[in-house]
């Protein structure tokens, strides 16, 4: 809503308050000023001329050579606008003008001729092309002849004024009409307001004779007023209401068309204005249109209609799509001598629906969606009446032709000053909260010491004791409420117990060296499933706005690998990410997917990057297992953790593996299969993914302190030869189970596998470490401990040992 | 005799003077004070002297021993010294070269604000509230007072799964299952979580994005306590000397509404780029909880009042961080990602 400060001055005495002032005080008492536009935009030496004499130039075609009078004198001027003729008014820009855009004006010689100044058009004043009335959109602006020459132009074209941009919150539709913001400025400034005196004569004629109404909707449209105005004369309409339309953003058409324009903008009530001999049948039938039915709008597009929307009729064809837009063969154009004005309320919803499924929003369907004023459909189609009799030389028929079924009871709210002041936390008198509902032209009563309101059918927003309180906290100043802290029965906060584990898991990932990403849930159907440790049906939007976001991702693995590329394609050759977040699964009895929160890392290049001291290593399986491993290890869960080799589509098939805990599979480690890699630019790049909400849920022991050894352990090696594809782990676990409790640890600490060992063989290293808590073992317990393990080795596992 | 033994002790100094190395030093050891030296030659020559003469110069001999040998000792404690500062000297290296990089990785920018605030509003007391991200339409809109029509649940602007499924547009979905779920109890809540609405991706818009909100319900809980749990929170977050205001606004789930600023940390509210000139940030919008949403959960407003607020923290980084584009925080390149690895202050 744009509101010019020297039109809002008609209602309200605003003279001498700063628009910057007056912005931050409508500000903070409730409706955000956005901007403050000087018409202006510091213009000077912008005068009215006369042009006495046009002529073409000799040397140039498009070129005219003006004689015009701009008051003082008579100066020579060049001018290239196709619609110049010599009796014109214009708008002159004299010689040291300074127009929008720091555009001086200086003497200039074109094709030889001199140019003392420019003729203007009203694009060159800074007024939006969508703005300027057609007849002068592509030329120079013509002002009317009583214009006086040498007169400044800016005061004359409205430029001399301040607009102030409205950011409405959708509650304050009231400040949709310059009357609605009247209200609002005047209650800041302890004002009353002047209303626009509507005055104007009625012939003998009755509208009644003209004009028959019927409505065969009701609920959608409960009150409809026609006035019809006879003998009007088409035209352009004055210039202060050209300024006044343009100021509020409104292209001015004709003077009918513009005046209806006006008193939307004034009284926030939408008008129409139909030709009445091109209605044709004397009779306005407003109706559900029929299925398929088609009305050409003004806008000159065809448009096909369904059943439940709203259209005004001449009992034949539509006319109008009630609310939204009039159609092109009941328009008012130059040869009109009759009108019918139209002035309706039409129930919001009805039209919020047809505006959006025709794809149109107007001024008009932005108000009647919200909801206009009951209290002014009479008054503003009188308003129409009284301007175009005055404008338009129109002769107003007596009465108007109306149907009114409209429930227009203000809303009663009965509140307590005490519930107020203990909502806010203040201590507001009885009497200060009456004077404020008294500027605020809200109709209240105190009875028993109760606020007795009757809310104001202007402002819709008023419905229950809380929109009271806001009316009196925001008008006695936000800034006057103390500042406390609840008082409540102390509750402990904190972090849940998964949530304090969640934080765990991210500080000790970012501690291992993985940087945290934040990448889509939305994704395409080729990646949804990519990867998953589990799936299950797919949640799909209705209506995605791509391909690539349609569906919600079932691992967070590919969007992962999708920025390790982004980062590899930009030079960043290592990347190591992590990401928690959810996944999506199925469908719930409840119709929800389960959610279930996961963490998934993604590794490529190098892990060690210390070139110069000859470090450098590359990322591979064991980094990650290594990551997984010492996440589980801080979460109190490596007890119980174990590999198991696997294949997964998309993976490398010999470098993959279930991640498990005690027994049941928790997650997926391994390498993108080397295709894939290659699909995604990527080398060498190995990714994991957990249930997070899985593992945290793991119950785990109470952590307690297990006594530092005070006696020496005793470490035997043990160096074997077993067939390539035994696994380390499978050793270990023997070494484990044979040792008993007397071995402590096992570690691997050599691998080797070529030269020495016979084909299809590997050899190992384990280094294993003997203790007893109580006491220092004796050498005979070690030896007796260490065969017991010698032998399984050799008779479960097959192996061979060296030296 | 005496004369012979004052100019061995002269001898021996100088060459003890003379030695510049352990080894030459050693062998001066060797030379005078060895079972072959000339000391104890004149030791084992004291019994060819007369008695009397006996005692005087085998405590002479003796002088002249432990002289020699303390020279000898400092000589020695010299040159090891000297020995060791050569060798270290050897050892010196080249400061100057690259460490070996301790590898770490860090938050997300998002994570670290959303953090932040976590942290405060622990700190006072509340609890950290989630829920799912795919939510009923009840709960996203109308428990929170905005019933099917209602113009803001455009389905256009929402990701809808079903008529009654979509993902959530707000975190406020959280507000009304706990209330839902506390029946009537006391709650004080803060709610982070991701987001979803059906808008292109640009420098100011995400189809994704995170929001934190937070929720106070108890008997007689006031707009001023909103007023000054709030102002803790802005100086906690943005610097001990911010101010703040309220603005009256509108949301369908609070009445009153407000939007809240504070003023500007880069200018202090002189006005600058920041601030587009006015000395004042919007930071966030909370209110106090709309009766309706209050009675659909199952509290009475008559006896139950509560506040609730909402904020974005990408928005929150953008200001802190000067980041000018929304796109950064998902397009993880680790070149942005990385720089949010240190403390601030």
């Amino acid at each position: 809503m744009y509101v010019s400060t020297k039109w809002l001055n008609d209602y309200v005495n605003i003279e001498g308050i700063k628009p910057e002032e007056l912005a931050e005080k409508i500000t903070r008492s409730g409706i955000e000023v956005d901007s403050i536009i000087d018409r202006s935009q510091g213009m000077t030496n912008v005068v009215v001329g006369y042009v006495k004499e046009c002529v073409k130039h000799p040397e140039a075609d498009k070129l005219n050579i003006c004689q015009v009078d701009v008051g003082e004198e008579t100066t020579q001027i060049i001018c290239g606008a196709a619609n110049i003729a010599a009796g014109q008014k214009v708008i002159v820009a004299r010689v040291g003008a300074v127009l929008p855009g720091d555009f001086k004006i200086k003497k200039a010689k074109l094709r030889g001729e001199e140019s003392n100044g420019m003729i203007c058009s009203l694009q060159e004043l800074a007024i939006e092309g969508k703005l300027v009335p057609k007849a002068y959109a592509e030329g120079i602006y013509v002002l009317p002849e009583t214009a006086i020459p040498g007169e400044n132009a800016l005061p004359l074209l409205g430029l001399d004024d301040q607009v102030l941009e409205f950011d409405l919150t959708p509650n304050r539709s009231d400040a949709l009409s310059m009357l609605g913001v009247a209200y609002e400025v005047g209650a800041i400034l302890s004002q009353g307001i002047a209303l626009p005196k509507i005055a104007y004569k009625e012939s003998t004629e009755k509208a009644q004779d003209l004009l028959k109404l019927r409505i065969d909707a009701m609920k959608d449209n409960p009150m409809y007023v026609a006035k019809v105005v006879k003998n009007v004369k088409i035209g352009e309409s004055p210039l202060w209401l050209q300024n006044r339309l343009m100021a509020a953003g409104v292209r001015p058409h004709n003077n009918v068309v513009d005046i209806t324009n006006y008193v939307l903008m004034e009284y926030g009530q939408p008008l129409h204005a139909f030709d009445y001999d091109r209605l044709g049948t004397g009779e306005i039938i407003v109706r559900l249109a029929e299925e398929g039915e088609k009305i050409t709008t003004l806008d000159d597009v065809e448009r096909t209609l369904n059943a439940h929307q709203l259209v005004i009729t001449n009992g034949k064809e539509p006319v109008a799509i009630a609310g939204v837009m009039g159609g092109l063969n009941s328009e008012v154009h130059e040869g009109t001598t009759t009108v019918v004005i139209e002035s309706a309320y039409f129930a919001p919803a009805s039209i919020r629906r047809t505006s959006k499924e025709v794809g149109l929003r107007s001024d008009a369907s932005t108000r009647f969606e919200k909801g206009v004023d009951p209290e002014r459909v009479i008054a503003a189609a009188e308003r129409a009446a009284q301007l175009i009799s005055e404008i338009a030389g129109g002769e107003v028929l007596a009465g108007s032709v109306m149907i009114d079924e409209l429930d227009k009871t203000p809303e009663r709210i009965i509140v307590s000053p005490d519930y107020i002041n203990n909502r806010l936390g203040m201590k507001i008198s009885l009497e200060e909260m009456l004077s404020i509902l008294e500027r605020l032209q809200i109709s209240t009563e105190a009875v028993n010491g109760q606020l007795v309101i009757d809310a104001p059918t202007r402002r819709q927003d008023l419905r229950i004791k809380e929109d009271i309180i806001e009316e009196i906290a925001r008008m006695y100043g936000y800034d006057e409420i103390p500042m406390t802290l609840p008082v409540s029965e102390s509750i402990p906060g904190g972090l849940s117990p998964y949530q304090a584990k969640r934080r765990i898991v991210r500080g000790f990932l970012e501690g291992a060296g993985l940087v945290q990403a934040l990448t889509y849930s939305l994704t395409s159907k080729e990646q949804a499933q990519a990867f998953a440790l589990e799936t299950a049906p797919v949640t799909e939007l209705l209506m995605p706005m791509s391909e690539d976001r349609s569906i919600l991702r079932q691992s967070l693995i590919p969007h992962l690998l999708e920025a390790a590329t982004y980062n590899v394609a930009r030079r960043t050759d290592s990347v190591a990410l992590y990401e928690t977040g959810s996944v999506f699964l199925g469908e719930e009895e409840d119709g929800l997917p389960l959610e279930v929160e996961h963490v998934a890392a993604v590794i490529t290049g190098k892990w060690v990057d210390h070139a110069w001291q000859a470090e450098t290593k590359t990322v591979d399986f064991f980094v990650l297992k290594g990551i997984v491993e010492g996440m589980m290890d801080s979460l109190g869960l490596a007890g119980g953790l174990s590999f198991e080799q696997t294949t997964i589509e998309g993976m490398h098939p010999g470098r993959t593996a279930n991640i498990v805990h005690n027994g049941e599979r928790i997650g997926l480690i391994g390498q993108i299969h080397p295709t894939e890699q290659k699909k995604r630019d990527l080398k060498n790049t190995y990714a994991m993914e957990m249930n997070l909400k899985k593992v945290l849920s793991i119950e785990t022991d109470v952590l307690l302190y297990v006594p530092v050894p005070r006696f020496p352990s005793i470490s035997r090696d043990i160096a074997l030869v077993v067939a390539s594809e035994t696994s380390a782990g499978t050793l270990e676990n023997v070494i484990r189970s044979a040792g008993g409790k007397l071995l402590k640890n096992v570690k691997l600490f050599d691998l080797y596998e070529g030269d020495n060992v016979e084909d299809g063989k590997k050899s190992l290293a384990f280094s294993l470490t003997y203790a007893d808590p109580e006491r220092t073992l004796t050498d005979e317990e070690v030896v007796k401990a260490h065969e017991k393990v010698l032998n399984a080795l050799t008779t479960e596992a097959g192996a061979l040992l060296r030296g | 005799m005496e004369q012979q033994l004052k100019e061995l002790k002269e001898r021996a100094l100088a060459k003890i003077k003379e030695a510049s190395n352990l080894k030459d030093l050693n062998e001066v050891r060797v030379a005078y004070l060895g079972k072959k030296g000339p000391i104890t030659d004149l030791l084992k020559g004291m019994g060819k002297l007369p008695a009397e003469e006996r005692p005087q110069m085998g405590a002479l001999v003796n002088v002249i021993r432990e002289t020699v040998t303390e020279v000898l000792e400092e000589r020695l404690a010299k040159l090891e010294e000297k020995a060791i500062n050569e060798q270290l000297a050897k050892e010196a290296i080249d400061v100057t070269l690259p460490g070996r990089p301790a590898r770490t990785g860090n938050h997300h920018p998002l994570t670290r604000v959303v953090e932040e605030i976590e942290d405060f509003f622990i700190s006072m007391g509340y609890e950290v509230a989630e829920g799912p991200e795919v939510e009923k339409d009840y709960y996203n809109f109308e428990a929170l007072n905005l019933p099917k029509g209602h113009p803001a649940r455009d389905m256009q602007d929402s990701f809808y799964i079903s008529e009654d499924i979509l993902l959530r547009t707000h975190t406020s979905p959280v507000q009304a299952r706990t209330m839902e779920a506390k029946g009537g109890a006391p709650i004080k809540i803060i709610c982070p979580g991701k987001v979803y609405r059906r808008d292109n991706d640009d420098a100011t818009h995400s189809h994704q994005f995170t929001q934190i909100e937070g929720l106070v319900i108890g008997e007689d809980i006031r707009m001023s306590d909103l007023k000054g749990t709030l102002s803790l929170f802005a100086k906690k977050m943005f610097g001990t000397e911010r101010e703040i205001r309220l603005r009256p606004s509108f949301f369908p789930f609070t009445e009153p509404s407000v939007e809240m600023d504070i003023s500007c940390f880069k200018c202090g509210g002189d006005g600058c780029n920041v601030c587009k000139k006015t000395g004042w940030i919007e930071i966030l919008g909370a209110g106090m909880v709309h009766p309706n949403v209050l009675k659909m959960a199952g509290y009475d407003p008559a006896v139950v009042s509560g506040f609730a607020f909402g904020m974005g923290p990408e928005r929150i980084a953008m200001l802190k961080y000067g980041v000018e584009d929304i796109r950064h925080f998902y397009t993880n390149d680790v070149r942005f990602v990385s720089q949010f690895h240190r403390t601030e202050a």
